[in-house]
């Protein structure tokens, strides 16, 4: 039975839940929505708004912009096809078999999500600096598929140990070697995991702020440092304009794997 | 099939590899570097010394360190009132209302926060909507026209930060709360607890360890945030952030920066770990 509604129980303390609850989801988006609504209704001067897709066109003809997009879009594609493989293997080796250190191990991954971004930045900094790697887009994507990797691994395990080994014991039983039970059996059943893994690898380095200032170099700017930088000093409708789009990027890649995962639980 | 082996098998040793060379050996870096002293030209010179240490304690950064502590109690405290009755809404919604406001959380932590800033940045200047309306109010009543200045104000800085914190303290109440039985909140009803007692009694303890969780989640990465407050606040206010970014970007005292930062990091080690010993929450719920 699903539980009732109480909205009529609880008197005050349930109006100013339900206030609450609409400020928190109000804070969350109204920003949004207006700079949706400002990317195509633009103000020019001191003239009222008008509808027009200035904003756009422009972004799309500063080839500043044009190349900070498709930086990111290129070390969010390198740092899901680092991470997701580095990340599988792992997850194979880790959850199939009991060794020594597998605390240590768990410790040492889930050190990248504790770790405050600043920190791992100004590691990674100092770190490539000594190396003397020429900060630019390499640097940034060994930064991303260091803090990425974890995630990649914490999808990937969580379906790997809630899958039924029988299916591969089976398929050893009627002959499969160890490599073909991995192609044919493990690795389809895991899809809907790696796939979630390498888009949420991409949408972390996509949407990376902190660690990329660090990272990056002169030169090289990703389209979040591109955007702090444009926030300043170009004219509203162009950011508002990149950071509509940024937002329909991320808004899906987030649907999407809401929707990988979903064929998870099926 | 699997035989039980001592060692690591050979397919973990690639992460471990990385971790070890991107993660492990660049932090040890920044703690041995902590204890040397900047180059006249900036650069290292690598002799052993506590200085760093000690112009950390400088009152100049004991105030800036003061900012962003009080920046993120504000921030976590304020997502913490705000995030529980949105938790609890979820918890208690029919499955596929439940399923489309998770989605709307969600989405938020995914997107960019400078995205953010900007929007919140947008919606409270002088010609956002919420000034305009304001002016149109204004000027309805017959009144002198005077801007709200909303924007680069110790408000904006809060939307800002709430905003963009406040999924990470959702989330992890929400998955508390969603474990319970919400019958037995009728049973306690049934028996006369009135709405107060269920709040403060049944629902705050039960998502108790959540909300410490979401505490955790959103004091962390506050204390050391900076590009918030520089947007949305004017850049009138110094984070502990600014310092140690300006160290490593502009001032190159590597040494230095390098000190302020762990030292960051072992505070908010050390207040996670004091915030989970002595059960605050339990005291204030």
């Amino acid at each position: 039975m699903p539980p009732r509604r109480r909205v009529n129980h609880d008197g005050w303390l349930g109006t100013v839940r339900s206030v609450i609850t609409l400020l928190g989801f109000l804070l969350l988006y109204a920003p949004l929505a207006v700079v949706i609504l400002y990317s195509v209704f633009v103000k020019v001067g001191a003239a009222p708004r008008f509808w027009s897709f200035q904003g756009y066109q422009k972004v799309f003809e500063n080839p500043d912009i044009v190349a900070a997009i498709s930086r990111s879009l290129e070390i969010g594609v390198m740092t899901a096809l680092i991470a997701t493989p580095v990340g599988t293997l792992f997850s194979l080796g880790f959850v199939r078999n009991e060794f020594r250190f597998k605390g240590v191990m768990n410790a040492l991954l889930s050190l990248p999500l504790l770790l405050p971004e600043l920190l791992l930045g100004l590691a990674l900094l100092l770190w490539f600096v000594m190396l003397k790697v020429t900060l630019g887009v390499w640097s940034i994507t060994l930064a991303h598929v260091t803090f990425s990797v974890s995630y990649v691994v914490l999808t990937v395990r969580a379906r790997l140990e809630g899958l039924d080994r029988q299916l591969e014991e089976a398929a050893r039983d009627l002959g499969a070697n160890r490599l073909q039970c991995l192609l044919k059996v493990t690795l389809p059943l895991l899809m809907p995991a790696i796939v979630a893994g390498a888009l949420i690898a991409f949408t972390l380095s996509f949407d990376d702020f902190l660690v990329t200032f660090f990272t990056s170099g002169v030169g090289s700017d990703t389209l979040p440092l591109k955007l702090y930088s444009m926030v300043r000093y170009q004219p509203e409708a162009e950011v508002n304009a990149l950071s509509t789009l940024t937002l329909l990027v991320t808004a899906s890649l987030a649907l999407a794997v809401n929707l990988v995962s979903g064929l998870k639980r099926r | 099939m699997e035989q039980i082996s001592r060692k690591p098998p050979l397919s973990t040793l690639p992460l471990l590899l990385w971790l070890v060379f991107f993660l492990v050996v660049p932090c040890c870096l920044v703690l041995l570097l902590s204890f040397f002293r900047r180059g006249v030209y900036g650069g290292v010179v690598y002799d052993f010394t506590f200085d760093n240490y000690l112009r950390a304690f400088d009152f100049l950064y004991l105030r800036v360190a003061f900012n962003s502590v009080v920046m993120a109690l504000v921030t976590a405290v304020s997502c913490a009132v705000i995030g529980f009755p949105m938790a609890y809404v979820m918890a208690v919604a029919s499955k596929k209302v439940r399923a489309w406001l998770l989605l709307l959380v969600v989405i938020p932590f995914w997107t960019n926060f400078v995205v953010r800033a900007h929007a919140v940045k947008s919606i409270l200047s002088d010609s956002g909507p919420i000034n305009q309306v304001w002016e149109f109010c204004m000027g309805l009543l017959g009144s002198a026209v005077t801007p709200l200045y909303l924007g680069d104000s110790l408000l904006s800085l809060w939307v800002g930060m709430v905003s963009t914190y406040l999924p990470f303290m959702v989330i992890p109440i929400y998955v508390v709360l969603e474990k319970f039985d919400f019958q037995l909140l009728e049973a306690a009803r049934d028996l006369g607890a009135k709405p107060l007692d269920v709040l403060l009694r049944i629902l705050l303890p039960l998502g108790a360890s959540g909300i410490r969780t979401g505490f955790i989640f959103v004091f962390t990465p506050a204390l050391g945030e900076f590009v918030i407050p520089d947007m949305l606040g004017g850049s009138k206010i110094l984070m502990i952030g600014n310092v140690i970014s300006d160290q490593f970007l502009k001032t190159r005292d590597w040494p230095f920066g390098s000190t302020i930062a762990l030292i960051l990091i072992v505070a908010v080690l050390f207040s996670g770990y004091l915030f989970r010993k002595s059960g605050v929450m339990n005291a204030t719920a």
